[in-house]
C-alpha cells in the first residue's frame, strides 16, 4: 500500500523519470559520472554563476540591498534631481534627449554601417581569392590576417596619424573630423575584416561547381550568375558574417575610446560608469543591454549552422575557377586596394612609433619604446602580458580540450554531455567587458569561498580562458568528431581504461589541433583589452591596457610603440606555429595519407 | 642513570627548541624587514619613481607600492572602497578630493613632524590634528600652439572670456572634470570667481567651441603641442614640459585668475601600516621632499624653497585665485553631476 502511494506521487514519477538515464549509466561507469559532474560544476562556476551575479547586481545598490529597477531608472534618466521616479510617461517623452538614447542610437548606427561595409568588402576580397586566378593569393591572405595580431587600439591610433588634424591624408576627409563616427567606422572595418574574411572564405569554398556549369551551359552572363547562384548560396555565411561583425563592433570599446572624441557609445558608457565613476551597478545595467545584440547574433548563427549542412553533398564537385583575364584584373585592383589600406594602417603605426616628436620633429628614434619613462606604460606591462598569455595557453588548452573530449567521447550520459556542450557555447555570446564585470562581482565577493582566485594574474588568466572558450572548444570538437569512436570501444574490449586511450590515442592524433588552440589562446590573450579592463591591478598591468592608458595621457607615440610590440609578438608566435605544425604533421601525421 | 639520560635528552630537546625558535625569529625578522605601503596617487609616473627612490633611500625598511590613476578615478576608487579601504595612504591627490573624503571619516588625523613650518593655509587646520596636508600647488593654464594659431589666424587668448569668441570653434580641447582633477579646478575656479549662474553660462558658451573633452588633464596640452588642436585647457607644468620638449606652444595664465588645487596626502583610517605611513608623512613635509616637489612645480608648501621653474607663465602665481577648498570640496559631487548632465552627451551641442 505504502509503496503504491509513493509511486503514484507525481513528483516521485518526475524524479524517477529524470534520473532514469542517470541510474543506468551511473551503475556502469561511476568514474565517468564523477568526471562529467566535475566538468559541469567547473563550467557553472566560471560561466553561469558569475553571469547570474551580474544580473542580480543590476537590481542592487552599492551595499548589496535590493532596490528593484532603480539602477535601470538611473541609466535611462527616469529620475529627477532628488532621485525620485518621474513616471514612465514622462520618461518616454524625455527619452529621445537622454544620454542613453544618444549612446544607443550611436552604437546601433556605427555597428550597422561597419557590418554592411565589412561584409561587402570581405565578400569582394574572398571572391577574388577563391573564384578568380589573381596572382599572389598567399600574400593576400597573409596581409588580411594582420589586424587580428594587434589590439583594436592599433588601427585607431594609426587613424589619428593618418587622418587627424596633422594627418598625412587629412585631405581625403574633405573637412570632416576623424574624431567621431567616421573614425570609429574606419577603425572597426579594418579590425573586423579578418574575422569576416574567414567566414566568407569558408562559405565560398562550400559551393557546388555543377550549378555553375549548368548556368554557363545555359549561357547566363557572369553578372547574373553572381546574383542568382553565388549570392543565394552565400546567404547564410553572409548573414553570419553580418551578425558577427555587428556584435564585435557594438561591444568593442577600444576604437571609440581612442578615436571617438565625444561620440558616446554603449561600450564606452560602461567603461565610464565602472572605471570613471566606480558605479558598478549602472555598469551592470549597460552590460545586460550589451548582452542582447550578442545573444541575437549567437541565436542567428546557431540557426544558420543547422541549415548550412545540406549545401554540399557527396555528389558535389569542387569549384575550379576558369581563366578570365578581365575579371582577374578587376579583382587584382580590388584586393590590392583593400590590402594596401590594411598595410598603410600597419606602416603608419610602425612609423609613428619611431618618430621623435610628431609632427614637428620627424627624426627617427627608439625613445618611444622606453616605456618605463611613460605615464601608464612600462616594460613590466609587456612582460606581464607574455606571462598572462603563457599561462592562458598552458592551462586553457588542456582544460578546454579535455572538457571537449568528455562532451564527445564518454560512453553514455547523453544529457550531461549535451549540457557540457551547451555551457561551452555560452562564452561566445558574452562580450568581454560584461564577462569581466561579472567576474568582479562573483570572484571579488567577500563571502565567496573562491575569492582567493581574485588575485592578480590568476583572475586575468581565468577570465581570458573563459572569454575565448567557445571557439577553442568548437575547434577541439571538430577534431574529435573526426576520430572514430571505435577506438574507445576497442580499448574497452581490450580492458584498457578510457584514460589510457585518451593519452595514447586521442591526444597524439589531435596534437596539431591542440597546438592550434594554444596559439589561438596565446594570441588573443596578448591582444584582448575588453576582457581584462576591469580586472587588472597595479601589479598586473598588461601591454594592451598600457596602450590604452598611454593614449589616454596623450602619449600617442609610445602607445603606438606598445601596440607594435604586441603585433610583433603575435606575428612571431604565429610564424613559429606554422613552422612547428609543418614539422609535426610531417613527423606524426603521416598515417593520415 | 636513567634519569640522567632523561635529563640530557630534555636538554638537547631544549637546545633544539631554542635554536629553532631563534631561527624562525630571525627568519620572520627577515620577512618583516620590508613594510609594503600601498599608496594611491594621481602624481604622474615619471615623478613617482623619483619620490619612491628618495624616500626608500632613507627608510630601507619601507617599500612604496603606487596605485596611480587620474584624480577622478582615484577619488571614485577610494569612495567605492569606503567600507573596506585597501589603501594605507593617499598621496599627491587633489585637496578638494581629500576634503570630501575627510568628511566621510576616511582618514586618520596626524600632524607630521615639522608640519607647522608649512604655509598655514596649505594644510587642514579645521581639525585638532590635520586630516590632510598639502604638498604643492598645481595651476590651471591654457596651452596655445603658436604655429596653428598663425595658420588659422587665431588671436592669443589672454582672458577666459576670449575663448567664447566663435573664431575658436572646434579649436579648443578641455579635460572632462569628472575624470580629471585639472578639469575640475577650472570649473571650480570659474564658479568661485563669477558665481554659479555666470559660470554655467560661460561653460555653455565655451561648450560650443570645444572640439572634444579628454579623459586626462595632460592630454589637451599634449594635443596642442602636437598641433592636433590649437588650444588646450590644461595645467602649467604640462605646458612647461612640452616647451622643454620642443613643442611650439605658449602657456597662458588668463588675466581673470587661474584655478589651482593642492596636491596633498592623508593617512587612511585603521591602516595596519600606521608606523610606516607616519614615516612617509614626516618625510613628505620635509625640506628635502619639498625641494623635489619644486623640480616641476612652481609653488610648494615649504616656504622659501621654491625656485622659479623654467617656462612657467610670468605672473601665474599672482593670478592664482583665492581658492576656497571648503567650498570646492563640499560641492564637488554636485558640480560634477550637473556638468555631466549638461555636457557629457553629444546631443546637447
Amino acid at each position: 500500500m505504502l509503496s503504491d502511494s509513493t509511486h503514484s506521487n507525481p513528483l516521485f514519477a518526475i524524479w524517477k523519470k529524470g534520473t532514469r538515464f542517470l541510474q543506468k549509466d551511473f551503475q556502469t561507469n561511476l568514474g565517468g559520472f564523477f568526471t562529467l559532474s566535475l566538468a559541469v560544476a567547473v563550467l557553472c562556476l566560471v560561466i553561469l554563476l558569475p553571469l547570474s551575479f551580474l544580473f542580480i547586481k543590476s537590481f542592487q545598490d552599492q551595499d548589496g540591498l535590493f532596490i528593484g529597477w532603480f539602477n535601470f531608472a538611473e541609466y535611462f534618466s527616469l529620475l529627477d534631481e532628488q532621485g525620485n521616479f518621474i513616471g514612465l510617461l514622462e520618461g518616454l517623452r524625455s527619452f529621445p534627449d537622454s544620454a542613453v538614447a544618444v549612446s544607443l542610437g550611436n552604437s546601433l548606427q556605427i555597428s550597422l554601417i561597419s557590418a554592411v561595409l565589412v561584409t561587402s568588402l570581405a565578400l569582394l576580397y574572398a571572391y577574388g581569392l577563391s573564384r578568380t586566378n589573381i596572382p599572389f593569393k598567399g600574400a593576400w591572405k597573409v596581409v588580411a590576417q594582420i589586424p587580428i595580431l594587434a589590439p583594436s587600439l592599433l588601427p585607431a591610433i594609426s587613424l589619428f596619424y593618418l587622418f587627424g588634424n596633422q594627418g598625412i591624408l587629412k585631405g581625403l576627409l574633405m573637412g570632416e573630423s576623424i574624431y567621431g563616427p567616421i573614425g570609429i567606422v574606419l577603425g572597426e572595418v579594418i579590425w573586423t575584416f579578418p574575422h569576416a574574411l574567414m567566414i566568407l572564405l569558408t562559405g565560398l569554398s562550400l559551393s557546388d561547381a555543377r550549378l555553375y556549369e549548368a548556368a554557363e551551359s545555359m549561357k547566363v552572363s557572369k553578372m547574373k550568375i553572381f546574383f542568382t547562384v553565388t549570392l543565394p548560396g552565400m546567404k547564410y555565411p553572409l548573414i553570419s558574417t553580418f551578425f558577427v561583425v555587428f556584435t564585435l563592433v557594438i561591444t568593442d570599446f577600444g576604437i571609440p575610446k581612442v578615436i571617438g572624441g565625444d561620440y558616446s557609445v554603449l561600450a564606452t558608457d560602461i567603461y565610464k560608469q565602472v572605471v570613471g565613476q566606480q558605479n558598478f551597478q549602472v555598469g551592470s545595467v549597460i552590460g545586460l543591454i550589451l548582452l542582447f545584440p550578442a545573444l541575437l547574433s549567437f541565436y542567428v548563427d546557431r540557426r544558420i549552422q543547422r541549415k548550412q549542412v545540406a549545401l554540399v553533398t557527396a555528389k558535389s564537385v569542387v569549384y575550379k575557377s576558369k581563366k578570365n583575364p578581365k575579371l582577374d584584373a578587376i579583382f587584382l585592383v580590388i584586393n590590392g586596394l583593400i590590402a594596401s589600406a590594411i598595410l598603410s594602417i600597419l606602416f603608419m603605426a610602425a612609423f609613428a612609433s619611431l618618430i621623435e616628436f610628431w609632427p614637428y620633429n620627424l627624426s627617427l628614434t627608439l625613445s618611444n619604446y622606453d616605456f618605463d619613462q611613460m605615464d601608464g606604460g612600462s616594460w613590466e606591462a609587456f612582460r606581464n602580458s607574455l606571462e598572462m598569455a603563457g599561462w592562458t595557453a598552458l592551462f586553457g588548452t588542456p582544460l578546454i580540450f579535455s572538457f571537449a573530449y568528455l562532451s564527445q567521447k564518454m560512453v553514455g550520459f547523453r544529457r550531461t554531455k549535451n549540457l557540457i556542450h551547451l555551457l561551452s557555447m555560452i562564452p561566445l555570446a558574452v562580450p568581454g567587458m560584461v564577462l569581466g564585470l561579472a567576474y568582479v562581482f562573483f570572484f571579488n565577493h567577500p563571502d565567496n569561498p573562491l575569492n582567493f582566485l581574485y588575485d592578480g594574474m590568476t583572475i586575468l588568466v581565468l577570465c581570458t580562458i573563459v572569454h575565448f572558450y567557445t571557439v577553442s572548444h568548437l575547434t577541439a570538437v571538430t577534431a574529435l568528431k573526426q576520430i572514430d569512436s571505435e577506438f574507445e570501444a576497442v580499448s574497452a574490449s581490450l580492458k584498457v581504461t578510457q584514460l589510457v586511450t585518451f593519452f595514447r590515442v586521442t591526444v597524439p592524433i589531435c596534437l596539431p589541433v591542440i597546438l592550434d588552440i594554444s596559439v589561438y589562446l596565446f594570441m588573443n590573450a596578448m591582444t584582448t583589452v575588453s576582457a581584462v579592463i576591469f580586472l587588472y591591478s597595479s601589479d598586473t598591468t598588461l601591454a594592451s591596457i598600457a596602450v590604452l592608458n598611454m593614449d589616454d595621457a596623450g602619449d600617442t607615440a609610445p602607445a603606438a610603440a606598445m601596440a607594435m610590440m604586441i603585433l610583433m609578438t603575435s606575428a612571431c608566435v604565429r610564424l613559429l606555429h606554422l613552422v612547428i605544425t609543418r614539422k609535426m604533421i610531417a613527423r606524426t601525421q603521416s598515417w593520415r595519407k | 642513570m636513567k634519569t640522567k639520560r632523561y635529563f640530557s635528552k630534555i636538554r638537547t630537546l631544549g637546545k633544539a627548541l631554542l635554536l629553532s625558535s631563534l631561527l624562525s625569529l630571525s627568519m620572520s625578522g627577515g620577512l618583516l624587514a620590508k613594510t609594503n605601503l600601498l599608496v594611491y596617487t594621481a602624481v604622474e609616473a615619471d615623478e613617482l619613481r623619483l619620490f619612491k627612490k628618495s624616500f626608500e633611500k632613507k627608510h630601507s625598511d619601507i617599500s612604496i607600492k603606487w596605485v596611480r590613476d587620474s584624480t577622478g578615478i582615484i577619488t571614485a576608487k577610494l569612495l567605492a572602497e569606503k567600507r573596506k579601504p585597501r589603501a594605507d595612504m593617499v598621496w599627491g591627490l587633489a585637496a578638494t578630493s581629500l576634503l570630501m573624503l575627510a568628511q566621510e571619516d576616511y582618514f586618520q588625523g596626524y600632524a607630521p613632524k615639522g608640519v607647522q613650518k608649512l604655509v598655514p593655509n596649505f594644510y587642514d587646520r579645521k581639525h585638532a590634528t590635520p586630516q590632510w596636508v598639502g604638498q604643492r600647488v598645481w595651476i590651471g593654464s591654457i596651452c596655445v600652439n603658436t604655429i596653428l594659431a598663425k595658420q588659422y589666424q587665431l588671436p592669443t587668448p589672454m582672458r577666459w572670456s576670449d575663448l567664447l569668441n566663435p573664431i575658436y570653434k572646434g579649436h579648443v580641447v578641455m579635460p572632462n572634470p569628472n575624470s580629471s582633477g585639472t578639469g575640475f579646478l577650472d570649473v571650480s575656479a570659474w564658479i568661485q570667481m563669477w558665481g554659479e549662474e555666470n559660470a554655467w553660462n560661460y561653460m555653455e558658451g565655451l561648450h560650443k567651441n570645444i572640439a572634444h573633452y579628454t579623459h586626462s588633464g595632460s592630454k589637451p596640452c599634449k594635443l596642442a603641442g602636437a598641433g592636433e588642436f590649437a588650444i588646450g585647457i590644461s595645467f602649467a607644468k604640462r605646458g612647461a614640459n612640452m616647451i622643454s620638449k620642443g613643442a611650439p606652444i605658449k602657456v597662458i595664465a588668463p588675466e581673470e585668475g587661474v584655478g589651482w588645487d593642492l596636491e596633498a596626502f592623508a593617512i587612511v583610517k585603521n591602516t595596519k601600516k600606521l608606523a610606516a605611513a607616519k614615516k612617509f608623512a614626516d618625510w613628505s613635509v620635509s625640506r628635502e621632499a619639498n625641494v623635489l616637489y619644486n623640480r616641476e612645480y612652481a609653488k610648494v608648501a615649504y616656504p622659501g624653497v621654491a625656485k622659479p621653474v623654467a617656462n612657467f607663465p610670468n605672473r601665474i602665481v599672482a593670478r592664482m585665485i583665492d581658492n576656497d577648498f571648503e567650498f570646492a570640496g563640499n560641492h564637488r559631487k554636485q558640480i560634477l553631476k550637473k556638468w555631466a548632465s549638461k555636457f557629457s552627451s553629444k546631443k546637447t551641442k
